[in-house]
């Protein structure tokens, strides 16, 4: 007698080499039910099934007879013994006709069979949230704590290395210096272009209203080279270099480099991050530096195509509308900026648990984290500006 | 686990050659694993046993020579052909190359979740009991890799390896960094499972006491090819002198003292 309708159907794992059949069980006589077919992960579904259906009295079955398993695995193992639980049968003497290994396995994972775990979480939602809150303000102020401790050991090290210039590593800064400086030419110089352009030309098209068009120039001198050259530059260098650091220290840190330089007595502030920290100070006033110029000539470019200022024109306008401060205003933010970036994105990397999870979460808190305290730098830079009367 | 055992070879190599570059690592070489056997692959630092590995797996492509496994040849499968055959092996890299950003039993469940249609309890359950036969205690199903130690690390990339009831598992290394005490279990736990799960075992080692405690036979990996596959009291008599140093220095002597 077939007790299930699921037995019925066959698996759908006719291609490839294995043979389709079926899982079922039929109940013979004298309390014994028999188990037949394939008692393996592939038909888990399907004896899972099977078993939820079974409507026998516990007690009206003694013996599972195992004659007709054709395949069994941990799986079926499980399954069984759960079968077994249902019936009230005891193992392993409720087993008859078991093929070689398989009541070794049933042993083997009935011994192994875990207790259910009891997860008591769960409290009053209040408290949680506000515990939640409070671990996370608790937490946010130890990261503040910890990264102006960071930021001290790395002036620390410098100073060490400005006493004794052997210490500093010429050839890393040197290194960094190309790969975040030399090498984010092309990408800063066409963004800070592009930024004039379109500078110039939302500006032109505010001004013609009132007839000033000519005053573009003073508006494309003053913005790209108090603000918007260094903070592109800033943004654009947080992206590469910042993440890139937090990338590479973050491995570092997880594959125990950081750890062996520790054992070996070297300082990982000193080799890892003041080279990247002091090649990012360097780097940053040239590269701010050539994205002005980009965007003065970007912007040059659009009023003389759209507004028909013609460059001789536009050079002349531009030395009156603008000083030698006004760069230098701009300029002077640079290395301060290039050091907080490097800083944020070491820090980061360093604070790496041991997971790509955490490594993907650092290098975005690098970026993120950099962007935000250049621009709140930024703006303390205005205000200082402003009461000083630059 | 299949019931009717036969003692034919479940992979067989034939005229493998790997190269990196212009650096051969494989020449000409054969090997055959027979079924239901636990087979070590001993071999000097650099004769590409963790290669060779890779290769029948499917990780490295060889540039000639013939992979089959379960009597199909790698190369000419198609991309459902290969999941099929991927989900009858596991394999334990060697520092268990566990998902870091899942926890154990979801680590366990990936395989699970990807080749079979199983009821998310029933999921549960199963790797929970995996993860208890491979030797780890219950606790250990909710923590991720990083809070474990490099043995529990091991013994949970091997619950996973054995997630879906493969019929092989390739071992890579699986006792090295473990200590003696550890390395004795897990050698204990992959003879046991191998018996009562009736596995084909794939294990790359450097560990002379697991050769001895627990290999069938032994396949050695010298000049490209594989020199010899014998049961380890065979090999303790080949000539080759990288043998001979390997099987009468000081630390074999003591793996078969402890033996006896």
């Amino acid at each position: 007698m077939v007790i299930s309708e699921v037995a019925t159907i066959s698996t759908a794992r006719a291609k490839g080499n294995q043979p389709s059949d079926t899982t079922w069980l039929e109940q013979g006589q004298g309390g014994v039910l028999h188990l037949k077919g394939n008692w393996t992960v592939a038909h888990a579904r399907r004896i899972d099934n099977l078993i939820r259906q079974v409507r026998l009295e516990p007690g009206s079955v003694s013996q599972l007879d195992l004659g007709g398993v054709t395949g069994f695995d941990t799986t079926g193992a499980w399954l069984l013994l759960r079968l077994a639980d249902r019936l009230s049968i005891s193992l392993p003497d409720g087993i008859t006709a078991a093929p070689h290994g398989v009541s070794e396995l049933v042993q083997r994972v009935s011994a192994a069979r875990a207790e259910p775990a009891d997860p008591s979480r769960g409290g009053n939602p209040f408290v949680i949230i506000l515990a939640r809150l409070g671990n996370a303000t608790l937490e946010a102020g130890r990261e503040a704590g910890a990264m102006v401790g960071f930021m001290g050991a790395t002036v620390a090290a410098a100073m060490g290395a400005l006493r004794r210039p052997a210490r500093l590593r010429l050839t890393a800064t040197v290194h960094h210096m190309e790969r975040a400086g030399l090498n984010a030419l092309p990408i800063v110089g066409l963004i800070s272009f592009l930024v004039g352009v379109v500078l110039a030309f939302q500006g032109a098209a505010q001004l013609q209203r009132f007839g000033a068009e000519i005053f573009v120039v003073n508006l494309i001198g003053v913005s790209v080279l108090r603000e918007i050259g260094i903070l592109l530059t800033a943004i654009v260098v947080a992206g590469r270099s910042g993440s890139s650091y937090a990338a590479q220290l973050g491995s570092m840190k997880v594959n125990e480099e950081v750890d062996a330089l520790r054992a070996l007595g070297l300082d990982p502030v000193e080799v890892l991050v003041l080279p990247r920290v002091l090649a990012l100070f360097l780097m940053m006033g040239p590269l701010a530096l050539f994205a002005d110029l980009m965007g003065l000539i970007g912007g040059g470019l659009m009023a003389w195509v759209a507004l028909d200022i013609p460059p001789t024109l536009y050079v002349d306008r531009l030395t009156n509308a603008v000083s030698l401060w006004t760069l230098l205003v701009g300029l002077v933010k640079a290395p301060v900026f290039g050091a907080l970036i490097a800083l944020v994105g070491c820090y980061a990397g360093l604070q790496t648990g041991g997971s790509a999870d955490s490594l993907g979460r650092q290098t975005t808190v690098a970026v993120v984290q950099a962007i935000f305290i250049v621009i709140v730098v930024d703006a303390i830079f205005s205000i200082f500006f402003n009461i000083v009367g630059v | 686990m299949v019931l009717e055992e036969e003692n034919e070879p479940i992979i067989r190599v034939s005229g493998l050659l790997t190269r990196f570059g212009s650096q051969v690592v494989h020449e000409g070489l054969d090997l055959e694993v027979r079924k239901g056997e636990v087979l070590g692959i001993v071999g000097g630092s650099g004769t590409g046993k963790s290669v060779l590995l890779r290769t029948i797996i499917g990780l490295n492509r060889p540039a000639a020579g013939k992979i089959e496994v379960f009597g199909r040849e790698l190369a000419g499968l198609d991309a459902a052909d290969r999941r099929e055959l991927e989900q009858r092996w596991g394999v334990l890299f060697q520092n268990g190359a566990l998902f870091s950003s899942l926890t154990v039993a979801e680590n366990v469940e990936a395989p699970m979740r990807e080749h079979a249609d199983l009821p998310a309890a029933l999921m549960d359950e199963l790797a929970g009991l995996k993860i208890a036969m491979v030797g780890l205690p219950h606790d250990a199903c909710a923590k991720f890799p990083s809070e474990l130690s490099g043995g529990m690390r091991k013994r949970a990339g091997l619950a996973r390896a054995l997630a879906l009831d493969p019929e092989i598992v390739f071992l890579d290394e699986p006792t090295a960094g473990l200590d003696p005490v550890g390395a004795a279990d897990f050698d204990l736990l992959i003879r046991e499972l191998s018996d009562t799960l009736g596995l084909t075992v794939f294990m790359v080692t450097h560990d002379l006491d697991s050769l001895y405690a627990i290999c069938d036979r032994v396949a050695v990996l010298a000049e490209r090819k594989v020199l010899a596959v014998a049961p380890i009291a065979e090999l303790e008599e080949h000539p080759h002198p990288w043998l001979q140093s390997y099987f009468h220095g000081p630390r074999a002597r003591a793996a078969r003292k402890a033996r006896q």
